[in-house]
């Protein structure tokens, strides 16, 4: 076991995807611009030169019959991962995810699975104001019969693709587009493979749980070391699976803290929030000294003007006033 | 309401000069929209045009003020073209309250519902569905406007594209569909995203009748979109053109064009549509050289005014944050 | 002169890497033209000048990681003599952002009903408390915070005490006690004799079921002389002393396994002996069977803390909040002592007063004691 390295989150996907096309040959890569461009987020530069264009797929703009495509060559025995620009453009491709990726193994009756990984960044923070800017994640995180990921770290990054990839099942793995110039750390050594399926205390507390996911989770825990000045021990819940919610370590922590703050980017009606905040008060009402607080986006399609920007996302002090109201401070 | 327009192009001094002036400043303010994007005045994505404004100059010749508008997301030639104030579209890349849209939309959502002008969409193909359901309310409602939709080439693989196509032909829909065919979406050439790389045959397909022009040359292309634009008015149902043009800079600011070679770029741009109407206007003596300088002093002018607009505009108050989601009713204030 | 700077070419772009210079000092430059090219994450992008002029200067090397805005050249314009750059103009501010709304905050409402945290409620069944006697918080609601500052410690309402839960309940109002109490301590030998010579010879002539422990007369001694010496006996209320008329006693009671409650006498100071004892009979009796009142367990205005029969010859006890005194009574013991210039052999218990000094002094619990001694003096006035 060598010592951990430091790279960016780009790099740790771009390494991921270079792993997975090295160890199956039956795994590929398309989407619009991933070969020849490099991918719009450069996570695949360098990638068609080494496995070629059989493997490198660039695409036209056709996300529906790509993405279904990859539906299909996943049930054909193959191992694709199916590269959507972002979560706006995805919504083209909804129909094949929800009706097609999400149902075929139920309504077979449990003789077809879809193995195949589907990525996609997802996020506001650049002012690409309100067509490049959504959070949708709670939308998949809805439908039973796909699996929702978001890599919050570089060490996630680089360790999901390859657990997602070995899944049977349908993945998709968000990947907010503010984390791709963080960098982190990856432990050394062979296996950087990670679980998918649980939470991560990314920092541990007594007196409030800080509930988050993807590229919150920064914000989080730059609150949480804020309100540690003020006497405030936030534990930090980095979700890493949207569906499955891994409810145990949320509602432990609650059980503890008595204090529940959650943190998500998307729209507060209808969020993954909402989803949390429910399943804390069935499992843990009585552990609660105060309602459950949520930080989420305005309901507002986000606007391009900076601040406006910043007003319409969560950010820390908005972070620390909910602990401090949860803390009746 | 207005009279159509003669289908008919006179080349008049006059109207020479508007076409010149109009691409160069689309030029002017975008080459300065670069340099206000690299001291970070503006943000998100930015898509030049440069390179494609004898399209957008010479279709909206062939319009009305009663005509709609779609177009994309590297819509600023449209909307100057179309007449928009380039104070307000300048303010509007700022994200300032003055800006067209408020600043709620930046460089790719450029409105004005005086103008008809529907707008930049981010997502490609998006606005294909839109333009056909403009022109089906304006034959509802036994009106007689063009509805324009602008996209890229890039479009026509998008499933839209081909429903849009067929739903407009299928219901005889005033729709004149512009091609800007730049040869790249994004990063991506034309023969390696089209099977059949000429749109005038899935335009056929449709039974639309299509027409592909040199969309380098600003007198072809007002040329062609009048006669599309009559036989739309005249009943003839929708009509395509395939606009053949270039980019001459990166899809948006940050790409290093990994994907062309610079020769390429290099000879598309001896075709420079603004170089070669103003040298023809100069040798057939419709222009001198006194009059271009006059015009890049008036369009320089413009310009700097657009961007001291947008410098002293205001920014919208935090406090509207929330405004413009849905409509505000007001009693009776609406059917 | 004018600037030129490592542009951002995205907001993802943060900085780049100077490849090569493209013009060298001196070199004439034309709007458009290429200068530089610089190493992204999205690969080498040509950077090009937005002014006519002249290179007067570059200040980056290639090679280097810079970050966006650095200035990179300066260009001279047109007819420009060379010379230093002119400052730049910094770049335009984002209006400082109005302060956030105000938090959505659930205000204090006037309401019959108390408004408690599932988490205080779940609590305080578990433990037995009445949640009548709990006090909201300034925001009007009680809460884990509230339950760690009730008065009492907690108990289970079935019979059963929940000791975990004491313990808890008990630290959490000693470490309150504290950390916010400063506490001193004032001690005084009694010479006891008296009493319990009375006390035997009382005992001796009443029935057995009506007999007297020693306690009771101490709790009768300790309430007339808090009320011929005001200043220990009531509760320390936002920042004073509120004084009580009436002496409720607080008497520390041992629970078998452990754990310890201080239910109150009320009107120890007024009712006899006889009616004492019954009261604190029927107190231990009920506090062993988890049948407190709670208004016992919250109205006591002074303690007493007697650890006697555990061999204790000094007691320095707590101070429980929000009172404002406790006096601690160790064992009576037989004890040389000198009575009018003779040694002799007396009965003696040490009592100690532990004051709140932000409510009462040192002299008021001397003085305290001192009258206590004589009150116990003339046990038959009891």
């Amino acid at each position: 076991m060598t010592g951990s390295r430091r790279i960016t989150y780009r790099d740790a996907v771009r390494e991921a995807l270079q792993e997975a096309l090295r160890r199956d040959p039956r795994v590929f890569l398309m989407g619009e611009d991933v070969g020849r461009y490099g991918g719009s987020y450069g996570c695949s530069k360098g990638l068609l030169a080494e496995f070629g264009e059989a493997r490198i797929r660039d695409t036209p703009l056709s996300e529906s019959a790509f993405t279904g495509a990859g539906i299909g060559a996943a049930l054909g025995g193959m191992r694709p991962i199916v590269e959507i620009m972002t979560v706006n453009f995805s919504l083209l491709a909804l129909d094949q995810i929800v009706n097609s990726a999400a149902t075929l193994r139920h309504m077979s009756g449990g003789q077809f699975s879809v193995p195949l990984v589907i990525r996609m960044a997802t996020g506001a923070g650049r002012q690409l104001a309100a067509q490049h800017s959504h959070s949708l994640e709670n939308w998949y995180a809805h439908v039973p019969g796909i699996k929702v990921v978001a890599p919050a770290t570089v060490a996630d990054a680089r360790g999901m693709l390859w657990t997602a990839l070995e899944d049977p099942d349908p993945v998709i793995i968000f990947e907010h587009a503010m984390l791709y110039n963080e960098e982190g750390d990856v432990p050394g050594g062979d296996s950087l493979t990670v679980p998918i399926d649980g939470a991560a205390i990314r920092r541990d507390g007594t007196d409030v749980s800080l509930i988050t996911y993807g590229g919150s989770l920064k914000k989080v825990l730059a609150a949480a070391d804020e309100l540690a000045k003020e006497g405030i021990s936030g534990e930090v819940i980095d979700l890493r699976s949207l569906r499955p919610l891994d409810e145990r370590t949320i509602l432990n922590s609650v059980e503890k803290t008595h204090r529940a703050v959650i943190v998500d980017e998307g729209w507060r009606s209808g969020s993954l929030a909402g989803e949390i905040s429910a399943r804390i008060m069935e499992g843990a009402f009585f552990a609660l000294d105060w309602p459950v607080e949520r930080v989420c986006s305005a309901e507002v399609p986000i606007p391009y003007a900076r601040h406006l920007e910043i007003a319409a996302t969560p950010q820390v002090p908005g972070i620390v006033s909910a602990v401090r109201r949860a803390m009746r401070r | 309401m207005s009279a159509p327009p003669d289908p008919r192009v006179h080349l008049d001094r006059e109207h020479c000069l508007k076409l010149l002036r109009t691409m160069m400043l689309i030029r002017r303010f975008e080459e300065r929209c670069a340099e206000l994007y690299g001291e970070q005045k503006i943000r998100g994505f930015l898509h030049l045009y440069i390179g494609e404004e004898a399209n957008a100059v010479g279709v909206m010749q062939a319009l009305t003020p009663e005509d709609a508008i779609v177009a994309t997301y590297r819509e600023h030639g449209h909307a100057l073209a179309r007449g928009l104030p380039a104070t307000e579209v300048m303010a509007e890349m700022y994200g300032k309250a003055t800006g067209s849209s408020r600043g709620r939309g930046g460089s790719m959502h450029i409105f004005d519902a005086t103008r008809r002008f529907y707008g930049g969409n981010a997502i490609v193909g998006g606005g294909l569905p839109l333009a056909v359901g403009l022109a089906l309310a304006d034959k509802l409602r036994e009106k007689t406007p063009v509805t324009c939709c602008f996209f890229g080439e890039g479009a026509a693989a998008e499933g839209e594209f081909h429903e849009s196509l067929n739903l407009a032909a299928l219901w005889k829909l005033p729709v004149l569909f512009v091609c800007e065919n730049n040869r790249y979406a994004m990063g991506t050439a034309l023969e390696r995203s089209e099977s059949e790389p000429d749109f005038c045959r899935h335009a056929a397909s449709y039974r639309i009748p299509a027409e592909a022009v040199d969309g380098m040359d600003v007198v072809a292309v007002e040329f062609a979109a009048r006669r599309a634009a009559q036989a739309i008015r005249d009943g003839a149902g929708p009509q395509f053109l395939e606009n053949r043009t270039y980019r001459f800079r990166a899809h948006s600011m940050f790409d290093a064009e990994l994907y062309r070679d610079k020769a390429e770029v290099e000879a598309w741009k001896q075709r420079c549509p603004i170089k070669r109407f103003r040298s023809w206007l100069i040798e057939t003596g419709v222009v001198h050289d006194n009059d271009v300088a006059a015009l890049e002093r008036d369009v320089e002018a413009e310009v700097e005014a657009a961007v001291a607009f947008a410098e002293q505009a205001s920014w919208e108050p935090e406090a509207d944050l929330t405004r413009d989601v849905l409509t505000t009713l007001t009693p009776g204030g609406r059917r | 002169m004018t600037d030129f700077r490592m542009p951002s070419l995205g907001a993802d772009m943060e900085e780049g890497t100077l490849v090569e210079w493209l013009k060298q000092p001196g070199d004439q430059l034309h709007r458009g033209d290429i200068i530089a090219v610089v190493e992204t994450q999205k690969g080498a992008i040509e950077i090009e000048v937005f002014h006519d002029g002249v290179l007067e200067k570059t200040h980056a090397n290639p090679g280097t990681r810079l970050p966006v805005g650095t200035l990179l050249a300066t260009i001279r314009g047109e007819g420009e003599a060379p010379g230093p750059p002119l400052p730049s103009a910094a770049p335009a501010e984002l209006p400082r952002a109005p302060s956030p709304p105000p938090p959505r905050a659930i205000a204090p409402q006037p309401s019959a009903r108390r408004k408690i945290t599932p988490a205080a409620l779940r609590r305080a069944i578990g433990d037995g408390l009445d949640i009548a006697t709990l006090t909201p918080g300034p925001d009007g609601i009680i809460g884990l915070r509230e339950l760690a500052q009730a008065p009492a410690p907690p108990k289970r309402r079935t019979g059963g005490i929940n000791l975990d839960e004491m313990r808890k309940a008990i630290a959490a109002a000693m470490a309150r006690s504290k950390r916010e109490i400063p506490h001193y301590y004032v001690s005084s030998t009694i010479d006891m004799t008296p009493m319990v010579d009375w006390l035997s010879a009382e005992n001796a002539r009443r029935p057995a079921p009506d007999r007297i422990l020693s306690a009771v007369p101490v709790i009768k001694a300790c309430a007339l002389a808090l009320r011929k010496v005001p200043g220990l006996n009531g509760h320390f209320i936002d920042g004073r002393y509120v004084a009580d008329d009436s002496v409720k006693m607080g008497v520390g009671i041992a629970l078998h396994g452990g754990g310890l409650i201080a239910p109150a006498l009320d009107g120890s100071d007024t009712m006899s002996l006889g009616d004492i004892m019954q009261r604190l009979s029927d107190l231990v009796a009920r506090v062993r069977g988890g049948r407190l009142r709670s208004s016992e367990l919250t109205d006591a205005t002074v303690t007493l803390s007697n650890l006697g029969d555990e061999s204790a010859d000094t007691v320095l006890p707590v101070i429980y909040p929000p009172q404002v005194a406790i006096i601690g009574v160790g064992q009576i013991v037989e004890r040389p002592w000198v009575v009018n210039g003779a040694l002799t052999a007396r009965k003696l218990a040490t009592f100690t007063v532990a004051g709140d000094h932000r409510a009462n002094d040192g002299r008021i619990a001397a003085r305290f004691l001192k009258v206590l001694g004589q009150v116990l003096q003339t046990p038959e006035a009891l």
